[in-house]
């Protein structure tokens, strides 16, 4: 036999301890949104703002206050500098807004003024400049790239679970109906977004998909999570950020099926418990392995995060806290959103009816 | 059972040694020898890791259906004039309406029966107002199906036009396509010079041939008080920061010719070594160019491109034989790209840098760099982990590992897709998830062993009841990838595709490929022997 980190007859009490997790989410999640608030919204990146980047690498390492005062004859006033990667790269990322100068004109003017008041040779090394028109495209199709996921996801989850694949159908057509009558109503995009989740949670909870609306619940859970540390460490949102939301989104799921499964086939079993026990036997069966892909998830997103360099680092930073969030989350507050509204309701009578028999 | 565990290694070994033999042509040296043999597909590298320029090119279309409304005018009054029925000032009213006064109000059934007999697929006549003296005024509008017409017209013409002139400035490997919403995306692998290839991109490149209002005054003009029909223009010259404004100049408004007709565009040089553009006309526009020359001998013809006045010199005699010469205060790298958007032709309506993406080639291999290494040395303490936590299944998890690998690149390779950097950022991700499908297939032979089963009793069990599980886990993520492809953009398609061919991958060889290991075992130990797992 080799290692074990959780014993086999391990028998962590969760379900006990889940008004202690819904707290804690609960608490970090209004704490962020609080923050988000106090901010004036989310930070937005070049993606979405607009603006131009230029990242520029120079051959020594320069203060950045001294950096953005040889910028200063540029007449950037809204140029901002900061640190770029790893020290050693000497890597200096210049973030000026979106003011309608066309990128070349900055490139030149940022170059000229560097090459005269920098007295070392330097090079850029990139530069992306985002136009408003394309920012507020990418903006709406990241909104509902999120939002398709959740509907699609929740699709699958109930007619996989539940086999109510035509339960299912029938929450999708409601979903794009009442989509499409808000977008009739040219409700902002955000709003439409907003309103798709309540219509889908809603939904799934008057349809009793109840293995849909844990997991629907969980994922938004993290994605809130991480948008609010992400936030709070001061990261803008950009279009890779997204991607990691979805990847995030599609790990945390993975972990709440592979939960759901060992409840579902427990359910079906001939164990005389109550819901409560056998949800909580299930996550302790499937705890070692949670723990454990979770940790070699952690180990290559870690080593991303600090070998992987400064042009991919939010993105990986997006990730680690999405996967604890998602490992966390499918414990705390998936599993235990079952137990308060019942798998679903034949089977909860059927467990029930064994409990007592 | 002997026979089936034998098919199941062949085909294994197929679908893994298809795998290696696309994906080992992308890590040999140019000059190797197995290139001979091996197929000669490589993973292509996105924009974000080989450096190079991506641009998104917005096409105005609002100021293409004006000009065309304009022409269209131009041409009715001009075949109306043979019918001696007389309109005035044809204009674009907007980007979809044209307006023009009919002269004598007795000719209305004429104009409308020649307008509806020969322009009723372009034009509808939306509005008649009477004017004084006689006079009528006409609004017209253009059909749906025609605007469309124009739309695909001026996008395509602008795509064959940015294509030439890329082609002409030498790019390895261009790739330039039709977005949606008016707009155009241009990649241009490999370029150091961004600068340089914008500019030749969204260059309108209009050649404008108008006379000087030599008689106008030129301080009163800069002071805002031009004569009618007549524009202050300034005089281009090349200056260290960029274009400059020159001296200024009065032209007369209306274009005498433009660069419609140019056949070719070449660099020669004056006769103090001066670079200066040579043009050739095609026959029409030589007939045309003669004329000009003719008509307005011994006045000053100015020469505009983009509305910037190159030289203005004095027409000696009639110029024969289609030939011209734009001359100016130009550097060589000037004129060779002048050169190369006259002769690639002008754009039919103006285009805008909607968004840039352009990185250095040495961030590009930085950025591999790095990534190879962290996917180096997380996968190293993967390795470790997974021997020390599982032992000898720990090498079987390894070895699957190894073969995801090779099949995430392999199937990039044939498939020719792209990697990008949130795609090595995918198989870094990869190599951690993959594990998954293994654990949980672990785990569950454990726990049935734990039961008291069999070792062959406890790996059917653990292979049949994860395997729905593993299924379920995985079809949510590729619902992630599918959707993140439909909506991403390139980095992030590149991001998507490996995610979805990894987990594919991932769900293979967990699945079918560590099943064979586990036969192989069981077949060689006698039933009752302890699993070492």
């Amino acid at each position: 036999m080799g290692l074990q980190i959780i014993k086999p007859d391990t028998k962590i009490d969760f379900m006990g301890k889940r008004k202690l997790g819904l707290f804690v989410s609960g608490l970090i999640i209004l704490l962020g949104i609080g923050f988000i608030i106090v901010q004036g919204g989310l930070k937005l990146g070049i993606d979405f703002a607009g603006g131009v980047n230029i990242q520029i690498s120079t051959q020594k390492d320069v203060q950045v206050s001294s950096l953005k005062n040889s910028l200063d004859t540029a007449n950037l006033p809204q140029i901002r500098v900061q640190r770029f990667g790893r020290d050693q790269n000497n890597g200096y990322l210049l973030r000026i807004p979106e003011t309608g100068t066309s990128p070349e004109k900055l490139r030149s003017s940022v170059k000229q003024t560097l090459e005269s008041n920098l007295e070392m040779p330097f090079q850029i090394n990139r530069l992306e400049m985002v136009g408003p028109k394309v920012g507020s495209d990418l903006k709406s199709k990241a909104l509902q790239a999120l939002f398709y996921a959740v509907l699609l996801i929740s699709i699958y989850i109930s007619g996989r679970f539940e086999q109510k694949w035509v339960t299912a159908g029938f929450m999708a057509i409601c979903l794009v109906t009442g989509i499409y009558l808000l977008d009739l109503l040219a409700v902002p995009l955000i709003i439409l977004i907003l309103g798709a989740l309540v219509i889908t949670l809603g939904l799934c909870w008057y349809l009793q998909l109840n293995y849909a609306l844990g997991a629907v619940v969980a994922l938004i859970h993290d994605v809130l999570i991480t948008a609010c540390i992400f936030t709070f460490l001061g990261k803008g949102f950009d279009l890779t950020t997204v991607a990691a939301l979805l990847t995030i989104i599609g790990y945390s799921l993975n972990d709440t099926i592979v939960i759901f499964d060992r409840i579902r086939e427990n359910l079906s079993g001939k164990h005389h418990s109550t819901l409560q026990e056998t949800i909580n036997n299930s996550v302790n069966q499937t705890l070692s392995r949670t723990l454990i892909t979770s940790l070699t998830t952690l180990i290559m997103v870690l080593s991303l995060c600090i070998l992987g360099g400064g042009v991919i680092h939010d993105f990986a930073i997006a990730l680690l806290i999405g996967v604890l969030s998602g490992t966390y989350s499918s414990i705390f507050i998936a599993s235990p959103l079952l137990l308060g509204i019942g798998p679903s309701p034949e089977k909860e009578e059927e467990s029930q009816e064994m409990a007592e028999a | 059972m002997k026979n089936n565990i034998l098919w199941r290694i062949i085909v294994a070994a197929i679908v893994i040694g298809i795998g290696a033999i696309y994906a080992l042509p992308s890590f040999l040296a140019e000059d190797n020898a197995l290139r001979n043999v091996l197929p000669d597909k490589e993973i292509n590298l996105g924009l974000d890791l080989q450096g190079g320029i991506n641009l998104t090119l917005g096409v105005d279309m609002e100021t293409s259906y004006k000009n065309s409304l304009n022409q269209l005018g131009e041409q009715i009054r001009s075949e109306l004039r043979d019918d001696e029925v007389l309109i005035l000032r044809p204009r674009a009213i907007n980007k979809e309406k044209l307006q023009f006064v009919l002269l004598k109000s007795s000719q209305k059934q004429k104009l409308e029966d020649y307008i509806n007999k020969y322009y009723n697929k372009q034009l509808k006549i939306t509005r008649v107002e009477d004017l004084k003296k006689d006079q009528l005024r006409y609004t017209l509008a253009y059909t749906s199906s025609y605007k469309e017409k124009i739309k695909d017209m001026t996008i395509d013409q602008v795509l064959k036009v940015v294509r030439n002139r890329i082609n002409q400035f030498g790019v390895n490997q261009p790739d330039i396509r039709k977005l949606q919403n008016d707009r155009i995306q241009v990649q241009l692998p490999g370029l150091e010079n961004a600068k340089r290839a914008i500019e030749l991109v969204k260059r309108t490149a209009l050649l404008e041939l108008q006379l000087v209002n030599d008689e106008a005054d030129l301080e009163k003009a800069r002071d805002g008080v031009v004569p009618p029909g007549s524009e202050l223009a300034y005089m281009y010259e090349s200056g260290a920061q960029g274009d400059k404004k020159g001296e200024p100049i009065v032209l007369k408004k209306r274009t005498l010719m433009t660069g419609e007709h140019i056949s070719d565009a070449n660099v020669a040089y004056g006769r103090y070594n001066n670079p200066y553009v040579s043009l050739t006309f095609d026959p029409i526009g030589a007939r045309k160019f003669e004329r000009l020359t003719g008509k307005y001998q011994g006045k000053r013809m100015a020469i505009v491109l983009d509305d910037k006045v190159y030289s203005a010199p004095t027409i000696q005699e009639k110029i024969r034989g289609g030939k011209a010469s734009i001359t100016g205060q130009f550097k060589l790298q000037e004129a060779r790209d002048l050169a190369i958007v006259l002769r690639a032709g002008s754009l039919p309506a103006p285009v805008e840098i909607l968004q840039e993406r352009s990185v250095g080639a040495s961030l590009g291999k930085l950025s591999i760099q790095q990534g190879v290494r962290s996917m180096v040395v997380g996968g190293i303490l993967i390795l470790l982990f997974t021997i020390i936590y599982y032992g000898i299944g720990g090498v079987i998890v390894d070895t699957l590992l190894g073969f995801n690998l090779l099949l995430i690149l392999g199937v990039l390779a044939g498939f020719g897709a792209t990697l990008t950097l949130p795609g090595i950022a995918g198989i870094i991700l990869l190599i951690g998830t993959a594990v998954d499908a293994s654990v949980l297939i672990f785990e569950r032979i454990r726990e049935e062993f734990r039961r008291g089963m069999s070792a062959r009793k406890a790996v059917d069990e653990g292979f049949s009841k994860s395997t729905l599980t593993i299924v379920d886990a995985n079809v949510t993520t590729i619902i992630a990838a599918i959707i993140l492809y439909q909506f991403g953009t390139g980095p992030i398609r590149g991001f998507a595709v490996t995610l979805a061919i990894g987990i594919v991958a991932s769900m293979f060889t967990a699945i079918f490929v560590s099943r064979i290991f586990f036969d192989l075992w069981l077949q060689r130990n006698k039933p009752g022997t302890a699993l070492k797992l």
